[in-house]
């Protein structure tokens, strides 16, 4: 489903990622972790389609497609969905108006005839149940004023509304007490499917003792130092990232 | 502001000259009081003549093309389908006033309560009497001595002590155009009773492609514990000019909504005088303009703060685009006695386009030291973050952008008492910022 080959991304002056190969078949988790500044967030928003970023190197194949020529709204139309690690207060814009017209536009990238808001609103029901959203949340503006676990369920909450086929969840799981990670976990595991793939990326293990990944990656310097099973996830917590080469090493080697 | 009056006018008595024979027979008709007011006002307005942009009031607004522009009195005429239009769409009985003459008969169930002023000042001179031209001031603005000197109509809204009323009082302004460009003045004074409760709409409109002039002075009077919601909802013709003036006493414990959308017109002004005069009297001034094109809107708030524990609060939005520009400029007064004040002022701009321009000036004259004050304005651009994370989620980028803008004005409408009004509102923005019913 996605094979990214030999990436390599700059923002400003800085080489951020310094050749990443990863692939992911469809229904496998894959869970990437790393130290601060390792280069996990800059993945995932690469592959959203962000701007800030340029690509000077390798390619990125979804479904055998070209990714890193489609704009970011292309690019959820062809499935792809990114969970912000800090997701962003829109006043004037109601959750349930702004997840109508999402699926809507995505709908309609693909040909699919549109929804009007009453059939919206039985599909998001029926996803909240899964997340115990509150029914409150939808009529407020969007994250605005929202705590940072309800967030973070809205997110899930998007995803499990517009049905990606492929799930980036950037740091779902930071700053979330254990009854919210609990939650947000199930919507996850809820979402799983012999279809979908996900990427979860997330510094601590936590997360991943209630979403049990196929395979566990370790970024480092900009690039995947080891990869392995779920067990790895377990090491990790065990040893920390005490044995990677320091980030500051890295940027040294940069500038060489 | 007295240091304004040794400024040059530009000069009147030409510009004047149309309008001369309609001021003498005006100011034959009426009682003695109105008589007197009108005479000050022309004075007034041959003293100061027009400000130029040396005034401080008038910095960023340039009157020249109104200077240049030779007005004439309107006559009588039918509403035009923009205005029957407008009028529908905002309630089932408007009180239509054209060309600054109330449409006879008034809606029913208000009857009483509405009464136009040439008839008030004949049989309730004791009321329009004291009120009427007792809170507009002239000094530097031109277009509340022009009105006072000329209106030849206009309306009195009494929302009796104590009562309560379920309806908005909507009232529709059209100016109906007929051959040389016409000049129009409404006019209306609301005295809200002790303990009352009302919300009234004034809507102005008219025809795109002509010129013309729209003076209109709203003078309001809140008793002790009144509560009113007032909308002004401006929607000129493209060419027209447009200056209007909301003037407001609160008495102890009242407390004043005003919502000032401006839409329309070429060249317009909204000016907002409240005087908080005693304690506990409370206002909220929100506004939304959304020039385009080739527009200009001027907003201009006086908020005076005249006793102790009184509070205002503004919130001014603007959304920009072509050549368009806007003012924000709002003077926050605090006297000496008005301790424990609360004075809180906040703009923001949102610009669609790099030629769009924004002027946005606080001034604050605090002269009391336990008060609380703040102030905030700002410009800027559709919010990039927010830009990405709509398209991330499938959004076009043209149908995220039209969203945030549309978001932007949000914050305004829904403040709205009028479900029918904000209706009407948002499908206008829809228009104006681009099509599409997912907008």
């Amino acid at each position: 489903m996605l094979e990214i080959r030999n990436l390599q991304v700059r923002a400003g002056e800085q080489l951020i990622l310094r050749g990443i190969d990863l692939s992911v078949k469809p229904g496998e988790v894959h869970a990437i972790m790393g130290p601060n500044g390792s280069g996990k967030s800059t993945l995932a928003h690469v592959l959203a389609g962000r701007e800030n970023y340029e690509v000077v190197g390798g390619e990125i194949l979804f479904e055998g497609n070209n990714l890193l020529e489609l704009s970011p709204e292309q690019r959820a139309g062809e499935g792809i969905f990114l969970a912000f690690q800090y997701p962003v207060e829109i006043s004037g814009l109601t959750n349930l108006y702004f997840l109508h017209t999402a699926l809507n536009a995505i709908r309609k990238y693909r040909g699919w005839p549109e929804l009007d808001l009453l059939e919206t609103q039985v599909l998001v029901r029926d996803r909240m149940k899964l997340l115990g959203i509150t029914e409150a949340l939808l009529g407020r503006p969007v994250n605005e004023g929202f705590s940072g676990g309800e967030k973070k369920r809205n997110e899930i909450l998007q995803m499990a509304v517009l049905e990606p086929k492929l799930a980036i969840l950037d740091e779902t799981d930071s700053g979330l007490d254990i009854d919210a990670l609990k939650a947000v976990a199930t919507g996850i595991n809820a979402m799983r499917h012999p279809a979908r793939a996900m990427i979860i990326i997330t510094h601590y293990q936590r997360l991943l003792e209630y979403v049990v990944p196929d395979f566990v990656h370790v970024m480092a310097g900009g690039r995947i130092v080891r990869s392995g099973g779920k067990e790895l996830a377990a090491e990790l917590e065990r040893t920390g990232y005490a044995w990677l080469p320091a980030p500051e090493a890295s940027l040294r080697e940069l500038e060489i | 502001m007295s240091a304004a009056l040794s400024l040059p006018g530009l000069a009147i008595e030409d510009w004047l000259a149309p309008f001369l024979p309609l001021e003498r027979t005006l100011r034959a008709r009426g009682p003695g009081w109105l008589q007197a007011l009108r005479g000050k006002a022309l004075a007034s307005l041959r003293g100061e003549g027009f400000p130029t942009r040396r005034s401080e009031q008038w910095k960023y607004t340039d009157l020249r093309p109104v200077v240049a522009a030779r007005f004439h009195p309107a006559e009588p005429a039918q509403p035009g389908d923009g205005d029957i239009r407008l009028a529908a769409a905002l309630a089932e009985q408007p009180v239509v006033i054209i060309n600054g003459r109330p449409s006879l008969p008034l809606p029913g169930p208000l009857d009483g309560r509405l009464i136009p002023l040439t008839e008030a000042w004949h049989q309730h001179s004791e009321l329009a009497g004291v009120h009427l031209g007792r809170y507009a001031s002239f000094d530097q603005r031109p277009f509340v001595a022009l009105n006072t000197a000329l209106f030849e109509d206009g309306l009195l809204v009494r929302i009796p002590a104590g009562s309560l009323l379920e309806a908005p009082v909507v009232i529709v302004h059209c100016a109906v155009p007929h051959g040389q460009p016409i000049a129009v003045h409404s006019r209306t004074l609301v005295l809200a009773g002790r303990n009352s409760r009302a919300a009234i709409l004034e809507a102005w409109q008219g025809p795109d492609g002509q010129p013309y002039l729209s003076t209109a002075v709203t003078e309001v009077v809140l008793e002790q514990g009144a509560l009113l919601d007032y909308t002004r909802l401006e929607q000129e013709g493209s060419e027209a000019f447009h200056f209007s003036a909301l003037d407001a006493r609160l008495e102890r414990d009242s407390h004043l909504v005003s919502n000032s959308i401006a839409l329309g017109g070429r060249l317009t002004r909204h000016e907002i005088g409240v005087v908080a005069a005693d304690e506990g009297a409370c206002c909220s001034l929100n506004g939304l303009y959304v020039p385009v094109g080739s527009q200009h809107v001027d907003n201009y708030t006086v908020v005076d703060h005249a006793r102790p524990q009184t509070t205002s609060s503004q919130l001014y939005k603007g959304i920009l685009d072509g050549r368009a520009e806007a003012v924000f400029q709002g003077r926050i007064i605090i006297r000496p006695q008005a301790q424990k004040s609360d004075a809180v002022q906040r703009n923001r701009n949102l610009l669609l386009s790099q030629a769009a321009v924004v002027n946005a000036k606080p001034q604050l004259e605090i002269q009391a030291d336990d008060v609380r004050c703040a102030h905030g304005a700002a410009v800027g651009q559709v919010d990039q973050e927010a830009l990405f994370y709509l398209r991330s989620r499938g959004l076009p980028i043209e149908q995220a952008r039209r969203l945030l803008t549309l978001a932007f004005a949000e914050e305004v409408l829904e403040r709205l008492k009028h479900p029918l009004l904000a209706e009407h509102l948002r499908q206008r923005l829809r228009e104006r910022f681009g099509r599409g019913q997912e907008g």
